[in-house]
Formats: structure tokens, C-alpha cells, sequence
């Protein structure tokens, strides 16, 4: 609001700066208007004769110079004085052309300003200086955000454990992986090891290695469940890892035991005993982690023959997996949990326009569900991808 | 809300200056006072709107509102206060809309100051400022829109080029551009005179203040340029033919042909057609170092912006003023009445000279600069014409220029007594020969050509001087009037004397930094020590450091001059880390008027760093009499506003004529 009566007061000013001068009687003074033509013209020359004459006083000129000097610049004058005679007086001011003057000043000027910045503005984007949007309410500040006031605040305090512990979750939720797994060492380094913390080192690597649980991680999540044995992310991991490397049997034990002692409500047990009946089986998937960000579903068998792989097949695997699920919602649109798994695993394969592509893709699937758009929209604000 | 407001305001000056593009005019075309007087209100009301929106601009980096665009695309919320203003014109959109600030101001002042100017002249002049201002105003909002807006706001900035990051980008471009834009208003003045079909005397004492303020700026803003580069890139050169240099360099050429010329037809009525042809040739050039710039035709370190789209806006722009106002003038000029007549040997003589030798250096230029992309454009033929071709012609144009400056002012109007002024010269020439030969003695050896460039440099500044002693009469009257004399003086006499002063000090800088610097390239470790000319330098030691948004390596000499301590001189490597660039910083230490620049390489093999070593006696001259020129600018102007030659109120008038210790110029 505040906005459109300050431009409504801008524009007043311009059409104020127009009709100022045109109303009736506005005949200033000449040091405002300019001066007369023939009059302005006589100054310069007067001024040119005075200064020839200082001139002679001061002996820069001889007597017979000045003269000729002054008979060149008299004749100007007389030059001047004829022309200044012959311009016609003239109507000085019309009223009609005042009309039209004023009459173009105040329609045309607010349409053509208003117009313009219509087509070229943002009126609805408030101002958002950094210091503002930084001691903010965190609760409206945006995920970016606080992860700058947390870096801001680590490059001040780089021994505060903490602060590397509160940030790690969330470059691992944005894709930023490297940044993640740098996080959790700082962390586990300044704060000492816990389950928690090796749990979240062991994730990260997984992830960047593109759900292949490698040795790193596989040593860190033994260490977390050495340090606590019922660590149920790690233990489901070491599972995992067995699978990979062919250790079916030790897998099944690892992941019956964590079954055999869960509470009847922990909310990841039907993961697990999932991953475990498609194990049993033999063949179907195992989800590389129990609400794992990437999870586009590999099979036991790819599971396994990952760890064999080049990176360069790996990659083309996990491709495959996305474009697979890309296909899918194509078909059948009415899936948000399978968008917001596409937009994120595009984001993590650096495919950011492909991201961005899925997210435009699943507000169109969800035109009309407040509750969805939203859920869309605050992803992508979360993995900087524009609303 | 600050961006928008300055969007708004942005827009809101292209309504106005499109009012004052066609309401003045059609005041003057019709004799209408009331629509006439529109002009100066809107001119007025066009600089405040701008520079609202600049100074919103300004405040959005200065908050480091990274909701827009160019904000978080050049600025870092760690940068220093100084660096978040600069950056705000340290990008192509932003220093677009700096251009129209200043453009704004200029009419502005004519506005406000110009009460001397007849009515429809005045109306005629705002109203082809506006329509620059238009062309340019389009420019911007439609392709290079700084008040562009980004939602979500990012968190942090990318960072502005390392090597703008200094306090060369505060003063460097803002000078630059009041010179470049100054050179509209003696472009207004020339196309509202065309239009209106007379050119008088007059005329030319309405534009020479202008004209003296735009070369005055320009003067400086090339030399802080120079100055810039000299070291900020970390190689020593202060001058290298740099097409964006050449930019700058031919306005200044047409600039200073102008201020000559413009005296010429003011107290002869000569040169009409010459000097409204220079005002528009020296803004020309202007638009044209501007369109080099910007277009990204060149690739430099000003070049930040390539985008083809904006080359081809900028291109009509510059079909539009050159074509158009050079058409109009060829339809006007042969009406114009041709002035009073002169002698060859004669003021005006000289100053036809200094015209033909000025501008024949501005095209020599020009073609240098031009005919590489010319050729490239026409057959794909990739040439570059380098220092010796630019060198060459300009040095051979700009001997005769500085040889018979010192003539000039000596020389009657009309018809001058060549032999009286050789006569009067004589001392100085005298003089001259002797420095030469001194330095000819001194050198043993030397560039064979430095004597007589330093002789040369003495002639024009003892010749200045002679200007002045001549004129007070020293020798010929008793010392006392002399003095009373010299102190009457008027101060364009002051003025022109240190301009041409000015420039003898810069050829004396020039002489002695191409003929005598030494240089060292070595490699050296903690503790070794180089020499260069008289100075021994050691390696005290090499240090990390860290700045705001940069980390830097620090290299730090000791200085020894004969054994005695002079303290120590640092260099750097930093590297900036938002956008991972290195720059060097050079160390520079000013003994007397030469200096001492050490600039570091990179680090060696064997753990130690190479290095740069120079010693560049009076280099600091060449910069020196730059701003010994422009304060020449700036007193003949203060001069000048004395004796605006306008009906004056009685109070003014009373003042002026109480006051003869300050009569007028007599140049």
C-alpha cells in the first residue's frame, strides 16, 4: 500500500513539474526562463567591448588594434539589434497549447510510466535487505537462509561442533553433498563421535556415492552401532551394505534382529520387514535407506551388482531408475510422493533444470490442491529452484 | 519496496524526458514562453527522478538486497562499505543508469545556471538533452534493467570482479562519465543551434564553460584510469593503446580541439562551421568509446558486458545522433555567415593549427582502433594494430602540437609578429636547450631521444611561464607594477598557463619513465635481496593473510637505499573466494616523484616466489600534470562564471564592476 502512494505521489510531482510552469501568469524571472534572444545576445557583446577596453588600459593591445577590435565587435552588435527587430513579437503563450500541454502531462504521463513499470516491475516483491532477512523470524526465513546464518556463524566460531551438527542434515537434504560429509567430520572431530553424528557421516557418504554403501560408510556406521547396538538407521545400513557385497544371510539376520526387537508402533518397521520379505523372497527391492531422499527404488539384484560397477555405470543406473520414475508419473500424474522424489533426485544428479522441469510439471498435476502446491513449492524453495 | 521505488522512479524519468523532448521545441518552433519554460522545470524534475532510482540502486547493494538481480549478480554481503557502493556502478546496467545521472545533472545545471541563455536556445538545448536521455532510458529499461528482481532471494552474492574491487572504480568511471556527458551539452548546444539556424559569437561564450567542465573531467578521469591500470595489473605500464583507452583518448583530442576553436569563433566570429562540427564530433566519439565499451565488441577488463542484443540497440543509438545530427549539419552549415578574417601567422593561426594537429591525432587513433574490427568484419582478417603503429603516429602528430604551444598565446589576434614571439621565447628556448644538453651530459648513453624530450617538456613549461611574465610586463616595468600586474591577471590567464603546463610536466614523466626505468624480473627467497635503479630490496618475508572476502599471500620487502633503511614495500596474490578469482596487488612506494613497484609472481619451485621489481623516475609525473591540466580547466572556468555575460540583477552588476582587480580574461 505504502508503495502505490508513493508512486501515486512520484507521479504527481512529474505532472506538477509540467503544469507548474504553464499556469496563467507564471512569467518568471529571467534567471529562471532564460532571457530574451536580442538581449542576451547585446550582454555577451557589451561584455566583449568592456574587455577589449581593459585590455588596451593593461597595454596587451595597441591603440589602432583595439579599435578595429571594437569596430568588429560594434558591428555585431548592430547584427544582433537588426534580427532581435525582425523576429515578430509573437503570441508568447496560447492558451490552447497550454491546454494540450497539460492535457498530454496528465493522461500521458501516468499511463506511460504506469504502463511501463506494469510490464517491467515486481510491485509485489518487498525489499529484502540481508541484515533484515537475517535476524528475521527464523520460522518465515527460508531454508538457504539459515544455513548462511549457521556458515556465518561457523566462519566466526570453526571450533563450534554444534553448529556443523545442525547444518550437516540439511546439505544432505539439499543435495549439497560434499558439504554434508565435510559437516558430519567437523562435527564428529570438535563434538566427539556418537551414533547420531556416525550414522549421519555414513548416510552421507552412501549418498554420494550414489547409494552404494563404500567402506568409509560402512566403518562409520559400525562405529555407531558399536557405540550404541539398537542404532536403528545404521544397523539397517550394515544390512544394506551386506546385500551389496552378497552377504545375503547376514543381512537377513541383521535386519530379523532389528524386527524381533522393535516396539510394535516404531514407525520404520514396515521398511524394514518390507526390505526383508522382498529378501526372503529373493530378488525384489531392499530402499537403500529407510526414508532415503534418493529412494527411486533399486532392485537386490542392481543393489548388488552396484558396488561392482564403474561410477560411470553407476550413475547411468540411478539415470535410468529417474528416468523410469519420470516415465511413470507422465502416465499417471496423481502421484506426489513420486514428484517430489523426481524433483529431488534430478536435483541431486545435478540436473537442476530437469528439477525444475518436474516441479513445473507437478503443480500442473495438482492445479487446485492448496495443501500439494504447497508441499511442491516449499521443496523447491529448499533446493533453490525458484518457485 | 526501495527497488521499486526506484524502478518506478526509472520509469517515471522516461515519461518526463519524452515531455521535455517535445514540449520545449514546440515552444520555441511557435514562440510560446509558457511551453518554453516547461524545459528547465522538467530538466530539473528529470534529475530528481534519477537520481532517485540511482540512489535506490545504491541502497539496494548497500543492504545487500539480493532480491535483485544485479545485486546479488556483482555484490557480496562481505565486501566493504565502499566496495557495495562502487559495485553499484561496477557493472554494465548500473553504469548505464550512472551515465543518465550525470546526463540529468548536466541539464540540470543548465537548467538552473544557464539564466544567460536566450529563451529558444535554452528550450531548443534541454530538449535535445532529453532525447539523448530518451534513447538511453529505453536502452535500460528494456535491456539492461538493473532493477530486474529474483524471488526467491538468493543468500548470498556472486561476488564483483576482484579487479573492480578497489577504490580506482569510486573515482575512476564517475569522472569518465561527467567528461563523456559533459560533451552532450556542447553536442545539445551545437544541434539546438542548428535547428534554430544561428551561430554567432555568442553562441560560443554560452558553450565554452561546458565544454572547459566536460575536457576539465575527462582530463582527469583518462588519468585516474591510467593510474588504475598502472597498478592494479601488476605489470607497470601506465599507457597500453587498449582500444577502451583509445575511447577516452579521441573525445579528449576533439574535446581539446573544441576548447580552442570555441575561443576563436568567441572573439573573431571565425570557425563557425569548424567548431559546431567539433562539439559534435567530440560527443560522437563519446557515444562511439561508450558503444565500444558496452557492446562487447571489445574484449577488455571494461568490457562486462557482451550481449549482441544490446550492441545492436546501442548501435542504432549511435546511427541515430551521429547520422542525424551530422545530416542536419551538413544541411545547416552552408547557411551559416562566415566570420572575421585572419592572417596565417596569427592567434587564430595557432589555433587552426593545434585544430588540424588535434584532430588528424583523434583520427589516427580512430583508424588504429577501428580498421582491426573493420577488417575483421569484412573478410574475418584478425589484425591487431599494437603500440609502435599508435606511438609512432601520435608521438610524430603531437611533436608540433607541443612545439608551438608556447607561440599561441604569445601571438597577437589577426595578425601576429612571429619574430617578436621568437624573440620573447628566446629564454625560455634558451633554457630549454640547456636542460637538454644537461641531460644529454648526465644520461651518457641514454635513449638518444631523451634529451631532446626533456628539452622539449622545459620549452612548453618555461614558455607557459613566459606567457605570464609577458604579460604582466616583467622586464619592461618597474617589479612592482609587474606584481600588481601578475595579480590582476585574470584567472583564465592562470588557467591557460597551467594547462599547457600541465602538459610539459606529462611529457617530462612520459621522457623519463620510457628512457630510464630499470626493471628485475628474479626469483628469489626469504631473505635474498634483488636491486633495482638505487634501491636494494630483501625478501623480509612471505605471509598469509585474510581479508573480508579474499585470502591473500603477502610478499614483504625491505627497502635500502645505500644502506640506509627506507622502510618496506608489499605485495600480493589474492585470491577472491566467491568467485575463486586471483588478482595481484602491486606494492608501490613513492620516492620524490619516481616510484618503486613491486609486483609478485608466483610462487617457484624451489620455495621462492618470482617477482617484479621496477624503478620509474618521475613516473608520477605523467599523472600529475594531468590534474595540473584540469586545475588549468577549472580556474579558467572559475573565471569565467565571474563574467557570465548576461543581464545581470543590479547587485551582481555593482559587485562585478567593484571589482576591477578581476577584470576579464584576454585570452
Amino acid at each position: 500500500m505504502t508503495l502505490w502512494i508513493v508512486f501515486l505521489a512520484l507521479t504527481a510531482a512529474a505532472i506538477f513539474a509540467v503544469l507548474w510552469p504553464l499556469r496563467i501568469g507564471a512569467g518568471g524571472p529571467a534567471a529562471v526562463d532564460g532571457t530574451d534572444e536580442h538581449e542576451a545576445d547585446l550582454a555577451v557583446y557589451r561584455d566583449q567591448l568592456a574587455e577589449i577596453e581593459r585590455d588596451r588600459l593593461s597595454g596587451l593591445i595597441a591603440g589602432s588594434e583595439a579599435e578595429a577590435a571594437r569596430a568588429e565587435v560594434a558591428r555585431r552588435m548592430l547584427r544582433a539589434a537588426e534580427s532581435g527587430g525582425r523576429a515578430e513579437p509573437g503570441s508568447r503563450a496560447s492558451d490552447r497549447r497550454r491546454r494540450i500541454a497539460a492535457v498530454v502531462a496528465l493522461v500521458g504521463v501516468p499511463v506511460l510510466a504506469g504502463g511501463l513499470y506494469v510490464m517491467l516491475g515486481s510491485p509485489t516483491l518487498p525489499g529484502q535487505p540481508l541484515a533484515a532477512r537475517l535476524s528475521d523470524d527464523p520460522a518465515k526465513a527460508d531454508i538457504a537462509l539459515l544455513v548462511r546464518k549457521v556458515e556465518a556463524h561457523l566462519e566466526a566460531n570453526p571450533n563450534d561442533g554444534r553448529g556443523y551438527e545442525v547444518v550437516a542434515p540439511i546439505y544432505y537434504r539439499t543435495g549439497r553433498l560434499d558439504d554434508a560429509v565435510r559437516a558430519w567430520q567437523n562435527a564428529i572431530r570438535l563434538s566427539g563421535s556418537n551414533a547420531g553424528r556416525e550414522t549421519g557421516l555414513g548416510e552421507a557418504l552412501t549418498a554420494r556415492a550414489a547409494g552404494v554403501v563404500t567402506a568409509d560408510a560402512q566403518a562409520a556406521f559400525e562405529r555407531a552401532v558399536k557405540l550404541e547396538p539398537e542404532a536403528v538407521k545404521a544397523n539397517y545400513y550394515l544390512g544394506l551394505a551386506a546385500v551389496q557385497d552378497g552377504r545375503r544371510d547376514e543381512a537377513i539376520a541383521r535386519w530379523s534382529r532389528m524386527v524381533a526387537g522393535a516396539p510394535a508402533d516404531a514407525p520404520w518397521l514396515p521398511t524394514v520387514k518390507g526390505a526383508l520379505d522382498k529378501l526372503a523372497g529373493g530378488g525384489a527391492t531392499p530402499a537403500p535407506a529407510a526414508k532415503d531422499a534418493n529412494g527411486a527404488g533399486p532392485s537386490t539384484a542392481d543393489v548388488a551388482a552396484v558396488a561392482a560397477m564403474t561410477p560411470e555405470q553407476r550413475s547411468a543406473m540411478v539415470r535410468g531408475m529417474v528416468e523410469r520414475l519420470a516415465g511413470r508419473l507422465a502416465q499417471d500424474g496423481s502421484d506426489l510422493e513420486g514428484w517430489l522424489k523426481l524433483v529431488r533426485a534430478w536435483n541431486v544428479l545435478g540436473e537442476t533444470d530437469k528439477a525444475k522441469a518436474a516441479a513445473v510439471d507437478a503443480r500442473r498435476n495438482f492445479v487446485g490442491n492448496d495443501a500439494a502446491l504447497a508441499q511442491i513449492d516449499a521443496l523447491s524453495r529448499e533446493l533453490g529452484l525458484g518457485s | 519496496m526501495i527497488p521499486e521505488t526506484g524502478h518506478f522512479a526509472l520509469v517515471l524519468a522516461l515519461a518526463v524526458a519524452l515531455l521535455q523532448m517535445v514540449l520545449p521545441v514546440w515552444g520555441a518552433r511557435t514562440n510560446d514562453a509558457a511551453l518554453m519554460r516547461v524545459g528547465p522545470a522538467l530538466a530539473v524534475a528529470f534529475a530528481g527522478f534519477i537520481s532517485l532510482a540511482f540512489a535506490a540502486l545504491v541502497a539496494a547493494y548497500v543492504q545487500s538486497d539480493f532480491s535483485v538481480l544485479n545485486v546479488y549478480q556483482n555484490s557480496h554481503s562481505e565486501m566493504p562499505l565502499i566496495y557495495k557502493i562502487t559495485s553499484a556502478w561496477g557493472n554494465h546496467e548500473g553504469s548505464m543508469l550512472l551515465w543518465v545521472l550525470v546526463l540529468g545533472l548536466f541539464g540540470a545545471m543548465v537548467a538552473l545556471f544557464g539564466s544567460n541563455l536566450p529563451q529558444r536556445l535554452k528550450a531548443n538545448v534541454l530538449a535535445v538533452q532529453a532525447s539523448v536521455a530518451v534513447a538511453f532510458l529505453l536502452f535500460i529499461l528494456l535491456t539492461s534493467n538493473p532493477f530486474l528482481r529474483l524471488s526467491p532471494a538468493p543468500a548470498e552474492g556472486q561476488d564483483l570482479n576482484p579487479v573492480l574491487q578497489d577504490i580506482g572504480l569510486a573515482i575512476h568511471p564517475p569522472l569518465l562519465y561527467l567528461g563523456y556527458v559533459g560533451f552532450s551539452i556542447t553536442f545539445a548546444f551545437a544541434v539546438a543551434a542548428l535547428i534554430d539556424g544561428r551561430i554567432d559569437a555568442a553562441w560560443a561564450r554560452w558553450v565554452r564553460p561546458w565544454a572547459l567542465a566536460a575536457w576539465a573531467f575527462l582530463t582527469v578521469g583518462i588519468a585516474m584510469g591510467s593510474y588504475w591500470a598502472y597498478y592494479e595489473l601488476g605489470w607497470g605500464g601506465w599507457w597500453f593503446w587498449d582500444p577502451v583507452e583509445n575511447a577516452s583518448l579521441m573525445p579528449w583530442f576533439a574535446g581539446t580541439a573544441l576548447i580552442h576553436s570555441a575561443v576563436v569563433m568567441e572573439k573573431r566570429d571565425a570557425l563557425k562551421v569548424w567548431t559546431v562540427l567539433l562539439a559534435i564530433l567530440a560527443f560522437s566519439l563519446s557515444l562511439l568509446g561508450t558503444f565500444l565499451v558496452r557492446s562487447g565488441v571489445l574484449t577488455s577488463v571494461h568490457a562486462f558486458a557482451t550481449d549482441p542484443a544490446r550492441g545492436v540497440f546501442i548501435l542504432m543509438i549511435l546511427v541515430a545522433f551521429i547520422g542525424g545530427s551530422l545530416g542536419l549539419f551538413a544541411l545547416r552549415a552552408p547557411m551559416l555567415r562566415q566570420g572575421g578574417i585572419f592572417a596565417p601567422v596569427s592567434r587564430e593561426g595557432a589555433l587552426v593549427l593545434n585544430n588540424l594537429l588535434l584532430t588528424a591525432s583523434a583520427a589516427a587513433v580512430f583508424v588504429g582502433t577501428l580498421y582491426p574490427l573493420a577488417l575483421e568484419a569484412w573478410n574475418g582478417a584478425k589484425i591487431t594494430v599494437g603500440p609502435p603503429y599508435f606511438n609512432f603516429t601520435v608521438g610524430l602528430l603531437m611533436v608540433p602540437v607541443v612545439f608551438v604551444m608556447p607561440f599561441g598565446p604569445l601571438l597577437a589576434w589577426k595578425r601576429g609578429d612571429i619574430a617578436g614571439v621568437a624573440q620573447r621565447l628566446m629564454a625560455a628556448f634558451g633554457l630549454a636547450i640547456l636542460a637538454g644538453l644537461a641531460v644529454a651530459y648526465g644520461q651518457a648513453g641514454g635513449p638518444a631521444l631523451a634529451p631532446i624530450g626533456i628539452g622539449l617538456a622545459a620549452f612548453v613549461i618555461l614558455g607557459s611561464v613566459t606567457d605570464l611574465a609577458e604579460r604582466a610586463g616583467l622586464g619592461r616595468v618597474p617589479a612592482a607594477t609587474a606584481w600588481a600586474r601578475l595579480r590582476g591577471l585574470p584567472r583564465a590567464a592562470y588557467g591557460t598557463m597551467l594547462a599547457h603546463a600541465g602538459i610539459g610536466i606529462c611529457l617530462l614523466g612520459i621522457v623519463a619513465e620510457t628512457s630510464w626505468s630499470s626493471e628485475r624480473i628474479v626469483g628469489i627467497k626469504t631473505g635474498e635481496g634483488t636491486t633495482v635503479g638505487r634501491y636494494e630490496l630483501t625478501l623480509e618475508r612471505v605471509e598469509p593473510r585474510t581479508g573480508p572476502n579474499y585470502r591473500d599471500v603477502a610478499a614483504v620487502f625491505r627497502i635500502r637505499e645505500g644502506g640506509v633503511d627506507r622502510g618496506t614495500v608489499t605485495s600480493s596474490k589474492r585470491l577472491f573466494t566467491a568467485r575463486n578469482m586471483p588478482t595481484t596487488e602491486s606494492g608501490i612506494r613513492t620516492f620524490g616523484f619516481g616510484q618503486l613497484y613491486v609486483s609478485m609472481g608466483d610462487e617457484l619451485a624451489g620455495g621462492g616466489i618470482g617477482i617484479r621489481a621496477y624503478w620509474k623516475p618521475l613516473v608520477t609525473l605523467i599523472w600529475l600534470g594531468a590534474v595540473v591540466m584540469a586545475f588549468g580547466g577549472v580556474l579558467s572556468l572559475s573565471d569565467r562564471r565571474l563574467r557570465i555575460g548576461a543581464p545581470r540583477p543590479a547587485r551582481a552588476r555593482r559587485n562585478a564592476d567593484a571589482a576591477p582587480a578581476n577584470p576579464a580574461p584576454a585570452e
